[in-house]
């Protein structure tokens, strides 16, 4: 019986397991459809929006400043109507972000060496570790007088404040990955056959990502803030770009002006951050990370 | 037909008959009056194409014993030989799967570190995943499965590894019962089919009489050899089946002793 039985019992196996399995994943369907979700995230900012707005407008009604000084909210956006219209903006912001970027990379390049470099060489740790941490505590506006002697007024003395600024949260985000990486996970490498360079290939690179990139856009928002402080300070003749214009603004006592550039640098930070916050979600939600 | 022998210490054989080798390995973990010697002066010898359960209290040393034959912590003394100087596949005791990659990118890794092409790789990793059984699932990523096929997925991926010589820690201890029956007959075909060398620890020593050709039972802290049955139950067997049972007990009887020394 049982010999002659063996095919008979492994279909039959088959369907057994399926069955458990089927039984296992039961509840893992979503029903909640797109918009819905866009909608749900979407409408507490709305509803912030419309308050800061309403305050806004409720404290420009009560003349607490003169209107010159503290302009009403539908006055800023005839003005930010009006520069989108001139090549001016857009070189501005064309000349800012491509600051932001390349700081930004540059800083993702150092932060990234410095860090594994860091993680992976004891005496290193012990001299740089902690340094590293220090260094992020910096205002970096308090780089700028140094800078400036160094590099004088120019795009090297921006540059080197912006990387200043970002790379040692991309390294100390670089850092902690490498240190997390679950001991379990590396001895499974290890079992595959990963040695060196593979093993950090295929299981400490992956499994470090997620801190990474919280590393990153750490990163980024200390590098834009450094940025923005830096074109306040260092002001290249000729050469727009928002800050300048903050300032430019700010002397002719243009505030609807000033505000509307506000406006701008703002929606710039917010969007930057949206991508960094949706790599990050979707990479923890694709590492399991997150089960909701 | 049915008979439980001990095998009695520790018999010196020619090395070409031993596809494992411990002589007197201990291991302590930590240093000064901390120190847990987790195994002290273990010696067993496997040979090629046994299958050998493990067996004993939980924390006499199991988990740690298959590591060092994985060569992924160095014995405190003693030497560890593995015939061929190959890497033993080492299936852990939690899945320890790549939260990152895919069922079928969990299973293919080994033979992606090994250069094997990628139509060979899709197509051995199809294989395997069909004969645990998860065929439909290579594209789901680890955490989407139930522990028990999560466990199946990293049996698949250390039979990818390709390796002569299996060490599999507690592999089916997250299975229910009908599971793991199913999965007793398949790593019994693989290791007849493959002629493999298995070293398989358990808890359960039902599961220990129905899958091995010896039952190596260790004492607890310090882990030591103190019993080692061999099983001449001719296979295929059934896992209620009486012999198994009576086998079971013996060893269920003896390791209950070990319990009780201890506790006294
Ligand atoms: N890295 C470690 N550092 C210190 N002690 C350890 C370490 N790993 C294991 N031990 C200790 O060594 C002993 C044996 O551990 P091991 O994991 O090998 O037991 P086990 O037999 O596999 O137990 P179980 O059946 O519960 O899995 C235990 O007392 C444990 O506390
Ligand atoms: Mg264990």
């Amino acid at each position: 019986m049982a010999v002659d039985t063996g095919r008979a019992v492994e279909v039959g196996a088959d369907r057994t397991i399926a069955g458990l399995d089927a039984l296992d994943l039961a509840a893992t369907a979503s029903g909640e459809s797109r918009l819905a979700k866009v909608w749900a995230s979407a409408w507490p900012k709305l509803l912030a929006l419309a308050f800061v707005l309403g305050v806004w407008q409720v404290v420009y009604w009560s003349g607490w400043r003169e209107p010159w000084v503290l302009p009403a909210p539908q006055e800023v956006f005839a003005d930010l109507a009006r520069a989108v219209t001139t090549a001016d903006f857009w070189r501005a912001i064309a000349t800012t972000l491509r600051r932001g970027l390349v700081g930004f990379v540059l800083a993702a390049a150092i932060g990234l060496v410095l860090g594994v470099a860091v993680a992976r060489v004891r005496p290193l740790r012990a001299a740089l570790g902690s340094a590293i941490t220090a260094l992020q505590t910096m205002p970096s506006i308090a780089w700028f007088p140094l800078a400036i002697l160094l590099f004088q007024i120019s795009e090297n003395a921006i540059l080197f404040v912006v990387v200043l600024g970002a790379a040692p949260s991309i390294a100390n985000g670089v850092i902690s990955g490498v240190d997390y990486v679950p001991p379990l996970l590396l001895r499974a490498g290890r079992n595959f056959g990963a040695r060196g360079l593979s093993l950090y290939r295929y299981v400490v690179a992956p499994a470090s990502l997620p801190a990474i990139v919280s590393g990153l856009k750490q990163g980024w928002a200390f590098a834009w803030r450094s940025l923005l402080a830096g074109e306040l300070l260092v002001i290249i003749a000729q050469r727009p770009a928002l800050g300048v214009r903050l300032q430019g603004l700010r002397e002719q006592n243009d505030a609807a002006g000033v505000i509307s550039t506000m406006i701008v640098i703002f929606v710039i930070g917010v969007l930057a951050d949206a991508v960094f916050s949706s790599a990050d979600r979707r990479l923890r939600r694709a590492w399991g990370l997150d089960q909701a | 037909m049915t008979s439980v022998l001990p095998a009695g210490g520790v018999a010196e054989q020619p090395t070409d008959r031993t596809a494992v080798r411990l002589s007197g390995v201990s291991k302590v973990y930590g240093r000064g009056p901390a120190a847990v010697h987790a195994l002290d002066n273990v010696s067993l010898d496997v040979a090629p194409g046994e299958f050998v359960c493990l067996v004993g209290a939980s924390g006499c040393g199991k988990s740690t014993l298959l590591s060092l034959v994985a060569d992924l912590d160095r014995p405190t003394a003693g030497t560890i030989e593995v015939a061929g100087g190959a890497r033993p596949g080492l299936m852990f005791q939690e899945p320890a799967l790549f939260p990152w990659l895919t069922v079928a990118g969990n299973v293919g890794l080994p033979m992606r570190l090994r250069k094997v092409s990628r139509a060979e790789r899709a197509e051995r990793v199809a294989e395997l995943l069909r004969t645990v059984h998860l065929d439909e699932f290579g594209r789901r990523r680890p955490h989407q499965l139930s522990g028990g096929m999560r466990q199946r997925v990293a049996m698949a991926r250390t039979l990818a590894l390709d390796t002569p010589v299996l060490l599999m820690d507690e592999p089916f201890g997250a299975l229910d019962a009908m599971t793991r029956d199913i999965l007793h007959d398949e790593i019994e075909r693989i290791w007849q089919q493959r002629g493999l060398t298995v070293l398989f620890v358990t808890h359960n020593v039902r599961e220990a009489a129905r899958l091995g050709d010896r039952i190596v039972l260790l004492s607890s802290r310090p882990g030591r050899v103190v019993a080692d049955w061999r099983v001449d139950v001719p296979r295929p067997r059934r896992i209620d089946s009486p012999e198994i049972a009576a086998i079971a007990a013996q060893v269920t009887d003896r390791l209950r002793e070990e319990v009780r020394r201890h506790g006294s």
